[in-house]
């Protein structure tokens, strides 16, 4: 595609944004908690929807990763940071978790407080 | 469109290349697939970071996880424990020399820490192959703003008011250089970049071809709309050939997005970009010579006026800068001026890189702010002198520019605060040497580059530097006689008054700063015939240590000269008439029974 | 492929093919030995010659271009060529000490080809790999961060 206007290349540039989240991103960050017993209790399973959902919605929001943070029994864990707010971890996550902390949490800023397992400044 | 959780950089410029980084881009691509994780993470070639000396460099994002000198053998680890796991590989760290701590994050290494990272702000942070990289970091906006929303003189102001001076040499401002350009009559004008980074140990413009091509092509299009041009040609130097490759996939790219090439932004400007390779003249960096090199005939410099705002390439108006200047325009249009006007000194705005070299811990490239001191950048950024020896002088500005002794550290860095130190910025090379580098010999190192460069033309150029150059081998050898330093000074000061050009100009300049700073080294070497640095070979003496060699023999038999003998069991003697210095007897010394004096 | 002089098809045919791509260009003088160079590795006079004659300009004009570039050779180099980076960097951190070893490894003085055809050494002011200073290149690889030792190892190679 040829570039005729700023508009033009705006629409390129948000693309390309997408692409690059990991690097360029508006400061929230999703953390998924993956050591050996995330992993066992189905943390990529939940990673793989977060990917989908956060490229279905267009978010310019940091997906990381972590080891093990050491409350097993509540795996999957998953960290939502928004600049500035307090880092919440929710547990026992699944996939289908996911899109709620997402839509509410993530875009909205509402915490999905029924899968809240700690608050952290 | 494709997510990736986390994105793997691996550095791809000259110097991580150099030390393998290649083979460490295929390893992670097999590991990533190995492990499975080739849709989760995107493995981006990058150019230079500018701390060539921890290379290969890959840096793990969203963390900004800093690993270093990492080798095929180290990436499954970081596959394995890093990216499937989350546990940062704590061995491949960089680690503070003076702390001892691990620093796992880019921020936080002291060598970026103290920098202000602008016009290198995307190197090693992009992929230079992809130019919608550029773009998501707002690349090309100020191209538009420019050609939508801005007259050329407009530009042209806003460059002015900045403050920005060339990064290439002698700092001459670069608005006032567009507005001759701008206003010399002709209807056919032309952009040109001097890529021609040709200063032995400046390598600032090779790292932002290789990592942020894409700068320099907004920034000369901004320049062509400002003097009224259609036409830029690029002057890269032959020895460059991966910013070559990069340079021309940029292009044709921006010819693709029709950021280059016709009605760019319908705005109706036109712009076309050639790369011309260089053969090989440091004298080229001379922006007549390189006019002339670009024509097809010896890179020669001719008298000037008429200067190339007026006449340049076939004879048409030019303009000329060099690639960090043209760097710096497009963050100066999308930001403004009083931004960029905000940094610095009050005659020096925005930043500068340095190449820092030499005998110091951590070298590299560091753009900081006008107006830092030279300690900040040796020993802040730089991390100190190798081995904590003793600092001696920083060659600032190459061959054309002079040393600065230890007394004037704290000086703050601009244009004009290093003139008056007898030193210049030119292109920014910083070379620190230590207690071990001889001043005389330094200075008969650089005569001996210029001397080889001299184009010919001129006679003070051709002619005088060749009797410097033989005055300082002379005293390096020690046959130097009294009235050599008064002799090299009057020629210096003929040669720099008289000379054609900027590199005759400039050549003396190395003599005169060592002689201003440094005259008891001249002295010690004409008078006892001494180096006080024991860096000139002729110079030196060696000498058996009586209480500490036990007669092994090695070194008599490793002597081409056959100037060792004794008994075997008991000291040896070198005898100093036959002793040719080689040095082979000290190497090869497990006892540290021999010094050299 | 076109015939050149002596009737056959030869490497002259090539640098035929390069002037007539640049035929009628302005500027292309040094493109063209460059290009020309690639055939043989150095430019004989005769080539020198023809590209003179195919742009009317004087032999001195062509010659004079040729040996005023560091990059330009006018006579045969080795298999492989080796530049040793003599920048301000290399320098204080032992260059001399590489070139030193690389010379007498080779038995060969800067500008010189070794014996056996195998290596050219060409001096050369600034690789761009300070940051790893000594470095030296061997074709298009570059080697950093070396000491004399490694040199014959490194050599070995070719």
């Amino acid at each position: 595609m040829a570039i005729k206007s700023p508009e033009d290349l705006k629409k390129i540039k948000d693309e390309a944004l997408e692409e690059a989240t990991a690097r360029i991103n508006d400061g929230t960050q999703i953390m998924v908690g993956m050591g050996t017993c995330g992993i066992a209790a189905g943390a990529r399973e939940v990673m793989a929807a977060i990917m989908e959902e956060v490229g279905k919605r267009n978010l310019k929001i940091a997906i990381s990763w972590t080891g093990c943070i050491g409350m097993c029994e509540q795996e999957v864990l998953v960290d939502v940071i928004r600049p500035g707010e307090k880092r919440i971890t929710y547990g026992k996550v699944t996939p289908q978790v996911v899109p709620r902390i997402i839509t509410e949490h993530v875009i909205n800023g509402n915490i999905v407080e029924d899968y809240v397992v700690g608050k952290l400044d | 469109m494709q997510i990736y959780r986390g994105h793997v950089l691996v550095c791809a410029g000259t110097g991580c290349v150099a030390s393998g980084s290649r083979n460490v881009q295929a390893e992670m691509e097999k590991q990533l697939e190995a492990f499975n994780l080739d849709k989760e993470i995107k493995l981006v070639e990058t150019g230079c970071h500018g701390f060539c000396e921890m290379g290969p460099i890959v840096i793990v994002y969203p963390e900004g996880i800093f690993y270093c000198r990492v080798q095929p053998e180290d990436v499954k680890e970081i596959v394995e424990e890093h990216l499937l796991k989350g546990r940062p590989v704590k061995r491949l760290l960089f680690k503070n020399q003076i702390t001892e701590e691990m620093v796992p994050h880019y921020k936080d290494i002291d060598f970026y820490k103290k920098q202000n990272r602008i016009v290198l702000g995307n190197c090693g942070f992009i992929n230079p192959e992809n130019i919608k990289e550029y773009i998501a970091r707002d690349g090309y906006e100020a191209l538009a703003k420019a050609l939508t929303q801005m007259t050329p003189e407009q530009v042209i102001e806003e460059i002015k008011a900045a403050g920005l001076r060339g990064r290439g040499g002698g700092g001459f401002p670069t608005g006032l250089k567009w507005e001759f350009a701008r206003k010399a009559p002709g209807d056919k004008k032309y952009v040109i970049c001097n890529a021609d980074e040709g200063d032995p140990c400046a390598f600032m413009d090779r790292s932002i071809l290789e990592g942020d091509p894409h700068a320099l092509i907004e920034g000369m299009a901004i320049a062509a709309y400002a003097i009224g041009s259609d036409e830029g040609y690029i002057y890269v130097r032959a020895e460059y050939p991966l910013a070559i490759k990069r340079l021309k996939i940029a292009i044709a790219q921006a010819h693709e997005l029709g950021l280059l090439g016709e009605d760019i932004f319908g705005s109706g400007f036109n712009f076309k970009l050639n790369i011309k390779e260089g053969a090989g003249a440091f004298v080229c960096g001379e922006e007549t010579a390189l006019i002339a090199s670009i024509e097809g005939r010896r890179g020669e410099p001719r008298v000037r006026p008429p200067f190339p705002a007026n006449k340049g390439l076939w004879g048409k108006p030019s303009n000329v800068n060099n690639v960090e200047t043209f760097a710096n325009v497009p963050r100066i249009i999308a930001r403004g001026s009083q931004w960029f006007a905000d940094m610095g000194t009050e005659k020096s705005k925005g930043t500068k890189v340095f190449a820092l070299t030499g005998k110091v811990k951590n070298t590299g490239l560091a753009e900081v702010t006008m107006g830092i001191t030279l300690r900040e950048i040796i020993y802040d950024i730089g991390g100190g002198i190798i081995d904590d020896k003793k600092y001696k002088a920083v060659q600032i500005g190459g061959p054309s520019g002079g040393c600065i002794p230890e007394e004037l550290l704290d000086l703050p860095i601009d244009y004009d605060s290093l003139i008056s130190a007898g030193a210049m910025m030119g292109s920014g090379g910083l070379v620190v040497m230590d207690e071990d580098t001889c001043m005389v010999e330094l200075a008969r190192f650089f005569l001996n580059f210029t001397q080889m460069e001299s184009c010919g033309k001129c006679t003070p150029c051709r002619e005088g530097t060749k009797i410097m150059l033989d005055i300082l081998e002379r005293i390096t050898k020690g046959e130097g006689k009294e009235g050599d330093i008064e002799l090299l000074q009057s020629l210096a000061e003929t040669i720099k008054s008289t000379s054609l050009c900027g590199l005759g100009q400039t050549a003396p300049n190395p003599v005169l700063s060592t002689l201003r700073y440094f005259r008891d080294e001249y002295e010690a070497h004409i008078k006892d015939k001494r180096c006080p640095a024991g860096a000139c070979t002729a110079l030196a003496s060696y000498r058996i240590l009586e209480d500490k060699c036990i007669g092994c023999t090695s070194c008599a038999r490793v002597c081409p000269a056959k100037a060792i003998s004794g008994e075997v069991k008991k000291p040896h003697k070198i005898d100093p008439a036959k002793c040719i210095k080689c040095g082979a007897c000290i190497e090869t010394c497990k006892f540290n029974a021999i010094v050299k004096q | 492929m076109g015939k050149c002089c002596c009737g056959n098809t030869c490497q002259d045919s090539r640098l035929t093919e390069i002037l007539e791509e640049y035929k009628g260009k302005e500027g292309v003088l040094i493109p063209v030995l460059q290009r020309a160079q690639e055939i043989k590795g150095y430019l004989p006079e005769k080539t020198i010659r023809a590209i003179a004659d195919f742009f009317n300009k004087p032999y001195s004009e062509v010659y004079g271009v040729a040996t005023f570039y560091a990059q330009f050779r006018l006579q045969p180099s080795g298999e492989n060529t080796i530049r040793v980076c003599a920048g301000t960097a290399c320098h204080v951190r032992g260059g001399k000490a590489i070139l030193d070893k690389v010379c007498s490894e080779l038995n060969i003085a800067p500008g010189g080809t070794s014996a056996d055809g195998k290596f050219s050494l060409e001096p050369v002011a600034c690789l761009g790999a300070c940051g790893l200073a000594p470095v030296m290149m061997i074709n298009d690889t570059t080697y950093g961060r070396l000491t004399p030792e490694k040199i014959p190892e490194i050599l070995a190679k070719y």
